[in-house]
């Protein structure tokens, strides 16, 4: 069992070296060494135990829960000041509200218990350790040039990159936790944990922006923080013994006790992940830098969201309150869609889309048949992976030509073609078959028929994916457009940031092709044991897809035959005289330039209209799930 | 139960359907206007044609998407008529038609832009009701496979009334015919130029006009589902229903694509989500 605590403390050491570390040459040993050890330990984990299925350990160190009570006391503090400093008193209404919670619950209660098992391990916890031990320290590796870009382009924000990097490792330690711990005490430590580093990384650049938006995003989750917290209170106090504490105990007893908490670590996950009526921190989030963007969108934070819903989605299947859950994600995973075709920053498509997503998968674990738990444990792996390449990208793009809006990326097949195909392929695996994405919403489609209310799922399925093809087609348009006139800039790219963006993208791919082993040795022996049993696509289906992305690979060779025998004419411009860089004689002998620019359909699919409605369906469906839960604890 | 020999039919046979059903398209229009029109086989022809000229284009990248376009659409249809997943078909073209979409970016001209915008939104506009019907489909049948839908011995027409009615809404999308006929068209228009197609030419536009073809038979082996309990009623339903969609496209004017995705996305909620809430419903009751 040593591989989990290592996991869990391995980044936390090297979070407190880097801290000390203001060498950069040392840093970026450290970090690359600490990259390569943690995602070492990580596939280590995955052959150890990808056959055992659940495991359950107890820890031998004592104090461990007392020492986790005193760093979270000392989160409070430090949230308590800056709320104060800054005067931001919704936060520190709610870290008061948390903290006397947890206080009381630790004062009345814990005094004396302890959980026989802290920490578990399954296949699912696997998973969500394969994502953040691998692509969490790739974004990690590649954040080191990123940074240094960063800092030359803005000299007039703080290098504060030894923060940065420590709250970097600090995050991807919290994660482990998260995911390992089977204690719920422990699980709520590293869920504050998470909080507390994407406020600080958020807020990195110190503007007014900046500070804002990480409040919004810490006074979201403290919300969720409380909600979680009242979980523990009722658990204890409907067993002050405590038994209840640990995950795999709570599950395994009925819909009587767990629901309540589970319903309520619902709501946390729900704020976590960012779904409507939360989803604004996520948005707002994007004034960080690209990294930690890549960060908080793949294989953490969100991802924190997701898995406890996930986790607690046995517990959900049939019952109202699931539904509704289950609705609030529908319901974003539409307008958050929508609300994409609209936008023009990169990087707020990607936000939309990540919530989206997130929104979809929260459906799936609500409703939470075996069939949806198996799709949404799928489309947690391709998000993670497509959507920190696509960031990535972004990124590198960013420092490139200086913008990060669509239109700017025009013919970015001539400027830098290596990060084009990437990001095409990006693009791809989010909305295309025979990718990763859209075989999650296939495999969704097909369950939701069967599923209590399903109808509704499928038909938000149907709309909702469909209007995903729009806004990514239309980027994917505009990046293959081949300018004229573009100059090539991609060779100032450093290496680290290549070798990490290949490996991405050929995971991308690779993926997609292994899916069926994914499926067969994790998500299927998980949703057997959880549901007793379990869904697996067809195999001639399998078969097909796995032909046509040979098929699609084989695609691009055909351009060989056409090297020679094809004539180029310049493009159809009505007949008006015009120079070989698309600038044509208009009206009046003025010569203009052809600009071309997406669709956004403002009047449609507008930003601030489908987020009020969003906002107020969703915050009326926790109401309701509110109203409900009353009705249960009482 | 993927039927190989069914999709090397389809390979072989459905471009000769598809360019003769083509031709009586053509002739019927020309009837319609008064005119005496072109002989049956003047798709042929044409295509031929095409095939011979020289391969003019604005970027070679063209090329590529193109051919991705046409063997991705015959790759679908071969595995609709093969018996396939009706999900998986429907991904397949969706997956084709943006070949179609970037081929026309990859040329950065104004007018193929606007045309692959418009595409876009066809695309949009016509994907849910396609996929609402392979899900009444399946309510139905308890089947996603194309073979065991047709083999079938309930009249899915009866119980999907509705999911038809969209269906044929979305077909006159598909079809490409007025007044859907928003990202290129058969007949010319002004501020268009040739829409989505305007920078294909020769062997690429052929292809696009092959493929148009392939097409057009898979949509018309959709038609044939709903019916395929009896198949002289189903071969006598697709006739009628393209007949309708001839009638259509010679006496509606174009419409701006708000309407298209407006009516459509109506359509498909009033006609295929009823539909399907009432079988959703029955299914609870009756069971």
């Amino acid at each position: 069992m040593i591989e989990l605590p290592f996991l869990i403390i391995f980044p936390a050491i090297a979070a407190v070296l880097l801290l000390f570390i203001a060498n950069e040459t040392l840093r970026n040993a450290v970090v690359k060494i600490a990259a390569l050890l943690i995602g070492a330990g990580t596939i280590y984990a995955f052959f150890t135990y990808f056959q055992s299925g659940l495991q359950l350990f107890s820890v031998p160190f004592e104090p461990a829960s007392q020492i986790m009570f005193v760093l979270e006391l000392f989160i409070a503090l430090y949230i308590l000041y800056v709320g104060i400093q800054c005067r931001r008193y919704l936060a520190v209404l709610l870290i008061i509200i948390q903290s006397a919670l947890l206080i009381y619950v630790e004062s009345v209660f814990v005094m004396g218990i302890h959980p026989e098992f802290n920490l578990f391990i399954d296949q699912f916890s696997l998973i969500m350790a394969m994502i953040i031990g691998i692509i969490g320290t790739l974004i990690c590796v590649y954040a080191l040039r990123y940074m240094q870009t960063y800092h030359a382009h803005h000299p007039e924000i703080k290098d504060r990159r030894r923060l940065f990097f420590f709250m970097f490792f600090v995050f991807l330690s919290g994660m482990f936790g998260l995911v390992f711990s089977n204690n719920l005490l422990w699980v709520f430590f590293f869920w504050e944990i998470t909080t507390l580093c994407s406020f600080i990384l958020i807020g990195y650049s110190q503007t007014k922006e900046a500070t804002n938006n990480a409040f919004l995003a810490l006074e979201m989750n403290l919300l969720g923080g409380v909600a979680f917290a009242g979980a523990l209170l009722y658990l204890l106090y409907v067993d002050p013994s405590g038994q209840f504490l640990g995950i795999e105990q709570l599950l395994t007893s009925g819909y009587a006790i767990a629901l309540v908490p589970a319903v309520l670590i619902g709501f946390a996950g729900i704020t976590k992940a960012a779904l409507m009526p939360f989803s604004s921190w996520l948005v707002g989030a994007m004034v960080a830098p690209t990294p930690v963007s890549a960060l908080l969108h793949s294989s953490t934070m969100v991802k924190a969201g997701v898995y406890v819903i996930v986790r607690f989605a046995p517990v959900y299947t049939g019952t109202m309150e699931g539904l509704i859950i289950g609705l609030v994600g529908g319901f974003t995973f539409l307008l958050a869609s929508a609300i994409a075709i609209s936008q023009s920053n990169a990087k707020k498509v990607l936000a939309y889309s990540t919530i989206a997503n997130l929104g979809l998968i929260v459906a799936c674990a609500g409703v939470g048949t075996y069939k949806l738990v198996w799709a949404a444990i799928l489309l947690i792996i391709f998000h993670a992976i497509a959507k920190s390449l696509l960031f990535l990208c972004v990124g590198t793009v960013e420092h490139r030509i200086g913008s990060k809006d669509i239109e700017d990326m025009s013919g970015l097949i001539v400027r830098m073609p290596k990060i084009a195909v990437m990001m095409f392929i990006g693009i791809a695996g989010m909305f295309l078959a025979p990718f990763g994405m859209l075989i999650s919403k296939w495999a969704a489609i097909e369950a939701f028929i069967e599923a209590q209310f399903g109808l509704i799922f499928v038909a938000i399925l149907a709309f909702g994916g469909s209007i995903t093809v729009m806004f990514w087609s239309k980027w994917m348009g505009k990046i293959i457009s081949v300018i004229p006139s573009g100059e090539k800039v991609e060779d100032t790219v450093k290496k680290e940031k290549w070798f990490v963006l290949y490996l991405l993208t050929a995971l991308t791919v690779i993926v997609c092709l292994i899916f069926p082993l994914i499926s067969s040795t994790l998500i299927e022996p998980f949703v057997m044991s959880v549901y007793g049993q379990t869904a697996r696509l067809s195999q001639d289906n399998i078969v097909i897809m796995a032909m046509m992305i040979f098929l699609l690979m084989l695609m691009p060779f055909s351009l060989l035959l056409y090297r020679d025998g094809v004539k180029h004419v310049p493009a159809y411009m009505g007949g008006r005289p015009t120079t070989t860089d698309m600038r044509f004689q208009g009206s009046m002998g003025i010569t203009r330039e052809t600009a071309l620019s997406n669709y956004y359909f403002e009047d449609y699919f507008g930003e601030k209209r489908l987020l009020m409605a969003g906002t107020a369906l969703c915050f009326g469906l926790i109401l309701l799930a509110g109203v409900l839960l009353t009705g249960v604890i009482l | 139960m993927i039927s190989l020999t069914n999709a090397i039919l389809f390979l072989l046979l459905a471009p000769i359907i598809g360019g003769l059903v083509s031709g009586i398209d053509r002739k019927l229009t020309a009837r319609m206007q008064g005119r005496v029109g072109p002989p049956i086989l003047q798709p042929f022809y044409d295509v031929g044609k095409l095939l011979e000229k020289e391969n003019l284009v604005v970027t070679t990248s063209q090329n590529f998407y193109i051919l991705s376009y046409i063997v991705f659409i015959v790759v679908s249809g071969a595995l609709f008529f093969a018996g396939g997943d009706l999900l998986l078909v429907i991904f397949a073209f969706t997956l084709a038609h943006i070949f179609l979409v970037l081929g026309a970016y990859a040329s950065n001209s104004p007018y193929s832009f606007v045309g692959a915008e418009r595409e876009l939104i066809q695309i949009i506009a016509y994907e849910p009701m396609i996929i609402l019907s392979a899900v009444g489909m399946f309510m139905v049948t308890k089947s996603f496979f194309v073979n065991e839908i047709a083999a079938s011995e309930l009249p899915l027409i009866l119980y999907l009334p509705g999911v038809f009615i969209g269906f044929l809404m979305v077909f006159t999308i598909k079809l490409r015919k007025s007044p859907f006929d928003l990202s290129t068209s058969h007949h010319a228009h002004q501020e268009l130029v040739k829409g989505v197609t305007t920078e294909f030419t020769g062997p690429n536009l052929a292809k696009i006009e092959i493929a148009h073809w392939y097409e057009n038979v898979f949509l018309l082996g959709f038609v044939y589902l709903f019916f395929a309990f009896n198949p002289a009623i189903a071969i006598v339903a697709i006739i009628v229903a393209y007949l309708l969609e001839i009638l259509i496209d010679n006496t509606f004017s174009r419409v701006k694509w708000q309407l298209t995705l407006k009516s459509a996305w109506i359509v498909a909620g009033m006609m295929g989500l009823v539909n399907l809430g009432v079988l959703y419903y029955l299914a609870g009751v009756l069971i």
